[in-house]
């Protein structure tokens, strides 16, 4: 066994981890133990990519199948990474259409999460780009599975959290670009009324995002920064700007987990009013930002997860549906910034409609918060959960770590119909995660 | 055919060298990737294709099959630019103490099969005036260790056979590249304890590759550290190393 955590280590937990190298293997490590599930990159944040007994290591599984540069459609093993498609083909004019906050996360996983970007509000989540999906079921099936053909599983496996079976390959659409530029705009909000309102003002906007300086309170609660963003035309660049911009590997690195106190009440007050106030300077103006400081602004920081130290950090992620969620977004952040250790990263975003039965998006506002783990924090978050249930939200999985089967249920109104297909899928349950004994799996 | 230059991936298989045929591909190149089975090839050749808009082909050979190497050469189409050794067999050292038939494959395996068919491209290099010839090698062969000796024995062989050709090859227009890439995350060392600092993914060792086969370089560390480390391991008395069991 070997001890495995999320990308926030924590918890951290025993399981057997297996690389298979053939899809012929990965159908017998999944048949003869019952509770496994695939693993991409482990940039879930919490226990979904952590096999209740063992867990798939799929990232060995890196080979494109086919391209076709006329239509834009991509057939790919699904350990292959989204920061090597977009260091492959951006080149050539494609990416895809849907990034997260890093690009460091497999396709198999961001199916799997079916991951939302800036663009969700506009352009919906990755699951909407990707056309079939060949699923290795429980059962012991390998099954295309698409919009047509399996649609129930399709639907299930969109968001999914891998638990209804093994995703090996898809088959997406990529999007084709001018340039791997950002044109994008900085607007300043005094507080969470101006932010809300900015959002909305920029509906129309591909990209759009808002950083919430959440330890700012009382008459500045919720001042943010909401950075909108275009695909740059060629015609759009500097003189001389090579159309593609280099994506560097992480070059600084947190090397050690820092001690706990690195992150105290002052530091992230004094770090959150230095981001706001450099923000806010930028602010007006166009300018023309490269693909990966704009998408993947923490990607160029190796490890940023060690900076909480060695027990880890929970993300606490929830959408609230859009009617009322102005007030219910004012007590979250209100309890969030007396408390005063949220993170230095809080996101503000405006989200459209979810593809997968249990896809996470739905039309609303999501709002993301790191907290190291110590001391009440475990309480704190079900007391905002509370407030998310009762506004009719719910949270993310693939950040998720801790949240309860009440609030889980509450949250996912598709559930019932996403267990029916996962029996049938898998009638002995051979796939299982942390993720789902502790919250799906009859116990 | 095509304008484009030809590298040819001995052991297109394994982890380092689908990550060389990648680099090179990346940089513009055809592939040729040969393994024990071709068509167990052909999905990395079909990724190659995919990713980089090159042509990528795939060939049958066995570094053991040392009769057939003469035939493999003359049966290419176009005699690469490039010819890239990857192959290895690490073997299990206590087994090979004892069982002679796995010493053998061990030896043959890393020394006299990639000498060959590399001393075999050297010949037909020289015959056109130009190519580069890159062999794999590994820091185990700077000095044979308790614990590894038998495949140790064999890279430095292969090191100094690359060595050996790199002098007389120079004078004719051919480049000979060494590459000891320490520890490497690959199939061939899953489930060993490796030093993580001193531990690089296969796409660095194939940048690497690429990296040397452009600038000319003659002997590769792919980690720098390991020059060091080599060195320190190089020049302990063997009155001490004797007594060291790593």
């Amino acid at each position: 066994m070997t001890l495995v955590s999320g990308w926030g280590r924590f918890p951290v937990v025993d399981s057997e981890v297996l690389r298979p190298r053939s899809f012929e293997a990965v159908g017998a490590a999944v048949a003869d133990v019952t509770g496994s599930v695939a693993r991409g990159n482990g940039r879930a944040y919490g226990d979904a990519a952590i096999g209740a007994i063992r867990t798939i290591g799929m990232t060995g599984f890196d080979r494109v199948r086919s391209f076709d540069p006329a239509t834009g459609r991509i057939r790919l093993e699904a350990g292959v990474l989204l920061s090597d498609l977009i260091d492959t083909f951006g080149p050539r004019g494609f990416l895809p259409f849907v990034v997260p906050g890093t690009r460091f996360v497999s396709v198999g996983g961001a199916i799997a999460a079916d991951v939302h970007g800036k663009n969700h509000h506009g352009e919906g989540g990755f699951g909407r780009y990707v056309d079939s999906i060949l699923l290795r079921t429980g059962q012991g099936e390998t099954i295309e599975i698409s919009r047509e053909q399996n649609s129930d599983a399709f639907f299930a496996t969109i968001g999914g959290m891998g638990l209804t079976g093994v995703i090996l390959e898809a088959t997406m659409r990529l999007r084709s670009v001018e340039t791997g530029w950002i044109r994008e705009r900085v607007i300043s909000a005094s507080d969470l009324d101006a932010a809300l309102r900015a959002l909305e003002a920029s509906f129309s906007a591909t990209y759009s995002v808002a950083w919430i300086d959440c330890a700012a309170r009382g008459r500045d609660l919720g001042r943010s920064l909401i950075y909108l963003g275009e695909h740059a035309r060629v015609d759009e660049l500097t003189e001389g700007a090579d159309r593609f911009p280099v994506g560097k590997n992480p070059g600084l690195a947190v090397p050690i987990d820092l001690p706990s106190m690195t992150l105290n009440r002052i530091s992230i007050r004094a770090f959150n009013a230095l981001y706001y106030r450099m923000g806010a300077r930028r602010a007006g103006g166009d300018h023309v930002v490269s693909l990966y400081p704009y998408f993947f602004p923490l990607d160029s920081i190796g490890d940023w997860n060690r900076i909480y130290g060695r027990r880890g950090f929970l993300q606490h992620q929830c959408v609230i549906p859009e009617p009322g969620a102005r007030a219910v977004l004012g007590d979250i952040l209100d309890l969030v910034s007396k408390r005063g250790d949220a993170s230095f990263l809080a996101v503000l975003k405006k989200l459209g409609h979810g593809d997968g039965l249990l896809s996470f998006p739905l039309p609303g506002y999501t709002l993301a918060l790191d907290f190291p783990v110590k001391g009440d924090i475990l309480n704190f978050l079900d007391e905002i959960d509370r407030l998310v249930v009762a506004a009719g939200g719910r949270l993310y999985l693939a950040k998720d770590a801790r949240q309860s089967r009440a609030t889980f249920e509450a949250g996912y109104p598709a559930l019932s119909r996403f267990n029916a297909i996962r029996k049938s899928l898998d009638p002995a349950q051979n796939i299982r995660s942390k993720l789902s004994q502790r919250l799906f799996d009859e116990v | 055919m095509t304008s484009r230059k030809t590298v040819l991936v001995l052991g297109g298989s394994s982890d380092i060298g689908r990550a060389a045929a990648r680099a090179f591909a990346k940089a513009g190149y055809d592939v040729g990737l040969a393994g024990r089975d071709a068509t167990a090839l052909e999905p990395d050749a079909a990724d190659l294709r995919a990713r980089y808009n090159i042509e990528a082909s795939t060939w049958t050979f066995d570094v053991l099959d040392t009769a057939s190497f003469d035939g493999f050469v003359a049966g290419l189409p176009v005699l690469p630019e490039i010819v890239v050794s990857v192959i290895g067999l690490l073997g299990v050292q206590p087994t090979a103490e004892s069982d002679l038939a796995h010493a053998t494959t061990i030896m043959r395996s890393n020394y006299e099969g990639p000498s060959l068919i590399l001393g075999l491209f050297a010949e037909k290099f020289l015959a056109r005036g130009n190519g580069t010839i890159v062999g794999v090698s590994s820091v185990a062969g700077d000095r044979g260790r308790a614990s590894n000796y038998v495949y140790g024995s064999a890279k430095a062989g292969l090191s100094a056979f690359l060595s050996g050709l790199r002098a007389r090859a120079s004078r004719g227009g051919v480049h000979v590249v060494t590459v000891k890439p320490g520890f490497v995350r690959t199939k061939m060392t899953e489930g060993m304890k490796l030093i993580g600092p001193l531990t690089v993914d296969a796409p660095i060792v194939g940048d690497a590759i690429l990296s040397a086969v452009e600038k000319k370089t003659d002997v590769v560390y792919v980690s720098g550290k390991w020059r060091l480390v080599m060195l320190i391991i190089k020049t302990l008395p063997e009155a001490v190393f004797k007594k060291l069991k790593f």
